[in-house]
């Protein structure tokens, strides 16, 4: 019971650090610059099956071919933005037609991947998957260890960038004064395309880990959109660690459920949280 | 300037003579099968439209509140044999109460949480639907039609009717709505909510009738679903691509009025419904997305606002 409790948290807290690079995106897009990006996951896919097929073909670990990828990623993420822009903010039309948008996108994407590579489930191959390592009675399974790992040091970059770089801090002033930013001179929307950018190219690295951590197929990515928003809210909206601290909570909370009622059970965990949390307390764990 | 109300009431009732006079000559089931969905569309696409075009909040849990419907069917079916209005009524005011219910959590918020709410409300849904054996679980659960309905010549001709008359009586719904003070203030809402509220709309009680009536009419559009199906699991009951359907067919029509959610569904839903049958249904799916990004992003008004200004532009 105890060993079961034990594997529990640790598989728990591997999860979460998953959930928190998959998360970091919205928080940079919808916490900092309040734009709903609800088409999150399907980037997250097309990272996913970018990282399958390039894997099947040339035999490519994942992760670098989700590293390699980002600059790809990073465009693609810049011409979204500027299409939405041009389209609906600059309009002041964002809020119906902006949202019924990404939700297109969201499907288009979908469905383009089902025509491509169908419903099948398909997973990536790599010396680790597959392997455990057993510290006492925990397992510590390293297709979930790896991406783990390389969530951190992503979080930690976004973090340093955010923090440290010119165009970091003003990411952040966007997201506290536009008007004041507007009035020292620079543009909102320029310093916007480049978090979008950012926020589409962190997809490309959590697509790869996806596949690592299971088989994929492309209507998966729906299971996020509700989890990466509960974690996004639940971890106060724009703050890095808080997005860390709330996805470990989602995480555990759902590898508990997974282990003592049944993985059927576990999708319901997050979306239920996130209801609670905008019913009782809606500026998050960390919020003021 | 308010035009009488005089000719769209002889409208529906032209149109509900026309329904059943078809039942009279169209023998082919298909055309009834194909009819049904496309008038289920209307319903689900008005529901929507009466939060989303009027009062400007976008629910993406049109699936969620469909299945409500639905499954709130196969228990009074599976309990009490309960007959077809009865069947109607509570799907429709089991799926209220879930609107009101979400909507009182998330509406003092901003609308975006609103929105977020709706689409984890029917993954939360699903997951409790999927793990209730009562209703099938993920396994699925059939439901046996009444042997003989009076007056119609089979079940499915049955069915075309009662979904004709909830389509018939959603418009009316909406239409009424749309000259009332509600439908005024919930356009004051979408425009300017903080000005609305200034000026003395009782802004959140207008938001909860919207969220209410709205998963009302989607409930009941669900409600007739698994006597339509026959056999009715998680992942047919909660679809999204009812979702995606219902989101773009009021935005391609025209959000504004209940005529752009009718253009959308008919043009939309008689499009995939002979799509299916030629190309794969995957496709189909594909071209709804990909005309549901066009149009917000070209015509932003829809196919409505693309005529009037034509007309405009002639007079």
């Amino acid at each position: 019971m105890l060993d079961l409790f034990l594997n529990a948290v640790v598989a728990g807290i591997l999860l979460g650090g998953f959930y928190a690079a998959v998360t970091v995106g919205i928080t940079i897009v919808f916490g900092m610059l309040d734009i709903v990006n609800i088409a999150h996951p399907a980037f997250i896919m097309l990272g996913s099956f970018i990282a399958y097929y390039v894997n099947q073909t040339y035999g490519v670990d994942p992760i670098v071919i989700g590293v390699v990828a980002t600059p790809l990623f990073f465009v693609l993420g810049m011409a979204m933005y500027r299409i939405y822009y041009t389209s609906f903010e600059r309009r002041g039309q964002e809020a119906i037609r902006g949202l019924a948008f990404f939700f297109g996108v969201l499907f288009i994407g979908e469905v383009s991947l089902i025509l491509v590579f169908g419903v099948d489930y398909r997973s990536v191959d790599a010396s680790y998957i597959g392997t455990n390592v057993n510290i006492g009675p925990v397992g510590l399974p390293m297709r979930l260890f790896v991406p783990f790992v390389v969530s951190l040091v992503m979080l930690g970059l976004v973090e340093l960038f955010l923090g440290r770089t010119f165009f970091g801090r003003a990411i952040k002033a966007v997201s506290q004064d536009r008007l004041a930013l507007q009035l020292m001179g620079a543009s909102p929307a320029r310093i916007k395309e480049i978090a979008f950018g950012l926020s589409i190219a962190t997809a490309s690295i959590a697509g790869s880990m996806l596949i690592i951590i299971g088989p994929v197929e492309p209507s998966i990515g729906r299971d996020y959109i509700g989890r990466v928003f509960a974690i996004c809210v639940l971890g106060g909206m724009t703050s890095i660690p808080g997005t860390l601290i709330a996805a470990l909570i989602i995480g555990i909370a759902e590898s508990f459920t997974a282990t003592f009622y049944g993985p059927s059970w576990s999708p319901a965990i997050a979306f239920g949280l996130l209801l609670l949390v905008l019913a009782v307390r809606p500026a998050g764990l960390l919020g003021r | 300037m308010k035009r009488s109300p005089l000719p769209f009431w002889i409208g529906i009732v032209v149109a509900a003579a026309l329904g059943i006079a078809a039942t009279r000559v169209v023998d082919n089931q298909y055309y009834y099968f194909a009819a049904y969905v496309v008038l289920q569309y209307i319903v689900l696409s008005t529901g929507w439209n009466i939060l989303g075009g009027y009062t400007g909040y976008v629910n993406f849990g049109v699936a969620g509140f469909f299945a409500i419907g639905a499954y709130s069917s196969v228990v009074l079916i599976k309990w009490l044999h309960a007959p077809m209005p009865v069947l109607i009524l509570v799907g429709g005011l089991v799926a209220g109460l879930v609107g009101l219910g979400t909507g009182y959590l998330t509406l003092r918020l901003k609308g975006v949480f609103f929105s977020i709410a709706t689409l984890a409300l029917a993954i939360v849904l699903q997951t409790f639907v999927t793990n209730w054996d009562y209703v099938g679980g993920s396994r699925g659960v059939y439901t046996i039609r009444p042997r003989t309905v009076m007056f119609f010549g089979n079940y499915v001709e049955f069915l075309f009717i009662v979904m004709f008359g909830l389509a018939l009586g959603a418009v009316a719904i909406a239409f009424l709505i749309e000259r009332s003070w509600i439908g005024r203030g919930m356009a004051a809402i979408r425009d300017d909510e903080l000005a609305a509220e200034a000026m003395g709309v009782p802004t959140l009680r207008l938001k909860l009738f919207a969220t209410t009536l709205s998963g009302a009419l989607m409930g009941i559009a669900g409600a007739p679903y698994p006597y339509y199906v026959t056999y009715l699991d998680p992942s047919s009951g909660f679809n999204l691509s009812y979702a995606v359907n219902s989101v773009a067919m009021p935005l391609i029509g025209g959000t504004t009025s209940w005529v752009g959610p009718v253009i959308g569904a008919v043009l939309l839903g008689t499009v995939q419904q002979v799509a299916t049958v030629t190309i794969s249904s995957a496709v189909n799916l594909l071209i709804v997305g990909l005309l549901l990004v066009f149009f917000v992003v070209a015509a932003p008004d829809g196919i409505v606002g693309l005529i009037t200004k034509l007309v405009r532009k002639r007079a």
